[in-house]
């Protein structure tokens, strides 16, 4: 069983109590518990089963200016007095930085919870190998699926209490429900492998396992005997679940951190348009169920909403305490990062997208990280299938991809296809004049 | 003696009975302890950003029978906590029968000291030394924007309980120093990043003012691309220098080569063992035996001895790396690869030093030898498909090569290639192997584990390069 309010409550009191006594003079600490559990199948056998119970305590300690963090998983009290004592004792011997400090009292999250993160419902794991089993049972009724990856299922329940030495104290519960099949196909000689994912927050809102199984099956047959074609200048369109990448990539270049050190290619781009005049980009972080959802930040700063870019131009940074004083801004409670980011949908509809030009690359799979976010360089390995007309002609393997961020933001066509699959979403994305390299 | 049971209500006795009776009718399984204090210290933007020191005490209590795991891990080493996780594997388990193998071999080997890089320094000292650092990087140029410099120490104590009773131990140090400068000029910024480290005190790195070598190279690199221009696509022949760039084969070959993925044929390689899958004369080996090296361990992580495993012979495809489960199962020892990234992770086969010996040839003749290509230095992150067996790189230094000579540096390059078909694309193995400065950390199924990697230059006749210019 997760463990209750009150024992986390304890031992977060515990440490702010210790660590005043000991000499600092603002203190914060995270007390958390989660519990999962997974169970792996393969070729719809059990493979494994996994029970993870773990405590962790964080505790970050002032003294004026000065800062040091101790984390344990040990939470045994004695334990916890030791450590206690090593965070102030390290604090005293680190410099001073005066941008150091709890938040303001007033931007602490003081609400209600009435987003639904928690989800009581219990699987045993008997319940959790059928549901995937019958995931790869689908997946199965091709005959060119010749061998899974691997599949599973995994439940997630997590408490914690954060609390702080100007009066913050709140936690909450959250679950997690998620479920894979990931399978091999063959053909021919060629073999290929893909996935379906899916995560929520509530059980009964997961892809069912019928779903689940034949996109696995039908993304790794669409995949087999792919062509290499020629280096060209090309439009791509990006699958949703590698079109939210760039999201990722634009909320790490507009981090606070990033733009006080200026290491991002959107320094000083506030109220530049960034993009073309037909993007809007949100961060929620208040969508019932979502699954990016939360009340407040790791500082409890509430969590406000974003407009990040309207009509283009981009109107705000993801801004925490530390990084906020450095550019004179108060923390919009995104010290964790982003909640539930996502693209407002666009105007055309799929089948106008993959129609909008003669030939176009569809990209579904990329590897490689590629992103460089200081100069905007994006150069990933990719596979997908050549469109032409309209029609999904052949797979393509073994090509990258390269442009520059400052210039594919101005080229986005997005789709109307949004949904929250993850905590970061995209519609489907258009991108012209990209450079693929092949044969 | 345990030193895991000496503050518990628990003593070994009442653990180890509770381990053999749970483990009496599988095939394998252990309790595996482990003691974790580690440290950051980061320094960002000519402040101390961070100092966090961090323990980690649980166990992993794992039966295997046939091909399937139960594990269960918790921070709490109880009776109580141990009787929950046996139940726990035990109805996982039920209806299941194995045959308990008890011989592990016991060893004496060892290839780190006792060292306590966390403890044998103190925080004023490193601190003092991370602020000096900042002032020499910033004082090189006045094109240094910013500096990030971080020491990363860990001291991780294992213990490997066995029914019936064999304990066996290990104590590991590691640590890793890692400078970053951005750079700007003429409104182009750009990174250079170097690192060192190992399974020794940081004073290897440190004293006799080593650690300015290792900004000088962070600030050279960055430099360098600060010249570069627009990388070409399309397919061209590729020199890879010695040292770090064997990442490459850790990607491209040495994934394929790791037991599981063979066992459950997902891998391109499972059924090539005795072929030929390379060019003569390229040899390849992991090595978990290299005094002090990242990707080194007296035992793995199920408490095997590790040892050098020749997995390429001259071309020919010789073994692959096991750990104690996918062994079994393919009627083959355990070559000591069995690695996890903590208590709270599940045995998987990983890599330790993967090496690739010396050829003849030497670098020089390497690059006269190209008309057109590129000369790869250095990479950033890789990954790879075991499947379709295709892989990625992004390159973090890299130069053009016209008419048999070094040309401009190139930013943005991405390699891409297909592991088994560039094997044998090797075209010349050079006779300058280097082992990597000791950064490399391997992801796997999301468990990140401290490796090694080495090389000589290598011409590879043909590779996807990409790049924005066509």
């Amino acid at each position: 069983m997760i463990k209750e309010e009150n024992y986390l409550k304890k031992i977060a009191e515990t440490c702010l109590t210790q660590s005043k006594k000991l000499g600092s003079s603002d203190a914060s600490v995270v007390v958390m518990n989660s519990i999962s559990e997974n169970v792996n199948i393969r070729n719809k056998q059990l493979d494994g089963s996994e029970r993870s119970d773990n405590l962790a305590v964080t505790l970050t300690t002032y003294i004026g200016k000065k800062k040091a963090s101790i984390s344990s998983s040990n939470l045994n009290e004695k334990n916890i007095y030791k450590l206690v004592n090593r965070c102030v004792e390290a604090t005293k011997i680190t410099p001073e930085d005066e941008h150091n400090s709890l938040p303001e009292k007033e931007l602490h999250y003081m609400g209600d919870k009435e987003l639904e993160l928690y989800d009581e419902t219990h699987l045993d794991n008997e319940k959790k190998i059928d549901f995937i089993k019958e995931a790869e049972e689908y997946a199965f009724e091709s005959d060119k699926i010749v061998n899974t990856n691997g599949s599973g299922f995994s439940e997630n329940k997590s408490n914690f209490i954060l609390a702080n030495s100007n009066g913050f104290m709140d936690g909450y519960k959250t679950s997690q429900f998620t479920a894979y099949c990931e399978v091999v196909s063959k053909s021919n000689g060629s073999m290929e492998r893909d996935y379906e994912y899916t995560t929520k927050r509530f059980f009964s809102d997961l892809l069912k396992p019928e779903t689940i199984g034949r996109n696995a099956a039908k993304y790794a047959i669409n995949k087999l005997n792919p062509k290499k074609i020629k280096s060209e200048k090309i439009s791509i369109i990006f699958d949703k679940r590698i079109s939210k990448n760039f999201l990722t990539n634009f909320a790490g270049a507009i981090s606070s951190s990033a733009i006080a050190k200026g290491t991002t290619f959107l320094k000083d781009k506030i109220n530049n348009q960034v993009f073309n005049k037909s993007i809007n980009i949100i961060d929620r972080g208040n969508i019932i169920k979502g699954n990016g959802s939360r009340y407040f930040d790791s500082e409890g700063v509430k969590v406000d909403n974003l407009e990040l870019v309207k009509d283009g131009v981009l109107k705000d940074y993801l801004i925490d305490s530390y990084n906020g004083k450095k550019i004179n801004r108060k923390s919009n409670g995104r010290s964790s990062g982003t909640t539930n980011l996502y693209f407002e949908n666009g105007e055309l509809s799929f089948e106008d997208l993959i129609k909008s030009e003669k030939k176009i690359i569809y990209v579904n799979e990329t590897i490689g990280r590629g992103a460089n976010l200081i100069t905007g360089d994006y150069s990933v390995g990719a596979s997908g299938t050549m469109i032409e007309n309209g029609e999904f002609i052949y797979p393509v393997s073994e090509i990258t991809i390269a442009g520059n961020f400052n210039e594919m933001f101005q080229n986005i066509t997005l789709a109307n296809d949004l949904e929250f699959k993850y905590s970061t979403n995209s519609p489907t994305i258009l991108i012209t004049g990209m450079t693929v390299g092949g044969k | 003696m345990s030193n895991f049971f000496k503050n518990s209500e628990i003593d070994i006795s009442k653990a180890e009975k509770i381990v053999s009776e749970t483990l009496k009718n599988c095939d394998d399984g252990e309790l595996y302890l482990e003691d974790t204090k580690s440290e950051v210290i980061v320094l960002d933007d000519n402040k101390i950003k961070s100092s966090d020191y961090s323990t980690d005490l649980g166990y992993g209590f794992r039966a295997v029978t046939g091909e399937i795991i139960a594990y269960s891990h918790s921070n709490e080493i109880s009776e109580k906590s141990l009787v929950n996780s046996s139940q726990n594997l035990k109805s996982s388990l039920k209806n299941k029968k194995g045959t308990y193998n008890y011989e592990i071999k016991n060893t004496n080997q060892k290839f780190y000291g006792d060292t306590d890089p966390v403890e044998e320094k103190s925080l004023k000292s490193k601190i003092d030394i991370l602020n000096e650092i900042n002032s020499y990087a910033r004082s090189k140029d006045s094109s240094v924007k910013q500096v990030t410099a971080n020491f990363i120490g860990e001291k991780k104590n294992v213990e490997i309980l066995r029914a019936g009773g064999q304990l066996l131990k290990d104590e590991r140090p590691l640590v890793r120093f890692n400078v970053s400068i951005m750079v700007e000029k003429n409104g182009k910024k750009e990174t250079g990043v170097y690192g060192v480290g190992g399974r020794q005190s940081y004073d290897v790195y440190l004293n006799d003012d080593n650690w300015k070598k290792v900004c000088d190279e962070a600030f050279r690199i960055a430099t360098t691309n600060l010249d570069s221009k627009p990388s070409p696509a399309g397919e061209m022949k590729v020199v890879l220098g010695p040292g770090w760039p064997a990442i490459l084969i850790h990607e491209a070959v040495g994934h394929g080569l790791e037991g599981d993925f063979n066992r459950k044929k997902t891998s391109v390689f499972h059924n090539l063992v005795g072929q030929k899958v390379a060019s003569d004369g390229v040899t390849i080996i992991d090595d978990g035996t290299l005094d002090k090296r990242r990707g080194s361990l007296n035992i793995d992580d199920e408490g095997t001895p590790t040892e050098k495993t020749v997995l390429i012979e001259n071309g020919i495809l010789k073994n692959f790396m096991q750990d104690r489960l996918n062994a079994r199962l393919m009627n083959t020892k355990s070559t000591g690869n069995g690695r996890r990234e903590s208590y709270k992770h599940i045995v998987m086969p990983r890599m330790r030093n993967t090496i690739m010996l010396n050829g003849n040839e030497t670098q020089e003749e390497m690059i006269k030898s190209v008309d057109k290509g590129i000369f790869a230095v250095s990479f950033g992150g890789g990954q790879v498909d075991i499947t379709s067996g295709k892989f990625v790189f992004n390159c973090t230094e890299a130069y053009e090569i016209n008419n048999g000579k070094i040309g401009s540096p190139l930013k943005g390059a991405t390699l891409i290639g297909d592991g088994p078909s560039s094997l044998k694309e090797i075209l010349m193995v050079g006779n300058d192997m280097k082992l990597d400065p000791g950064i490399g950390t391997c992801g796997k199924a999301g468990q990140g584990v401290p490796v090694g990697v080495g090389q000589p230059s290598l011409l590879i006749d043909k590779m996807t390069v990409g790049g924005t210019k066509i």
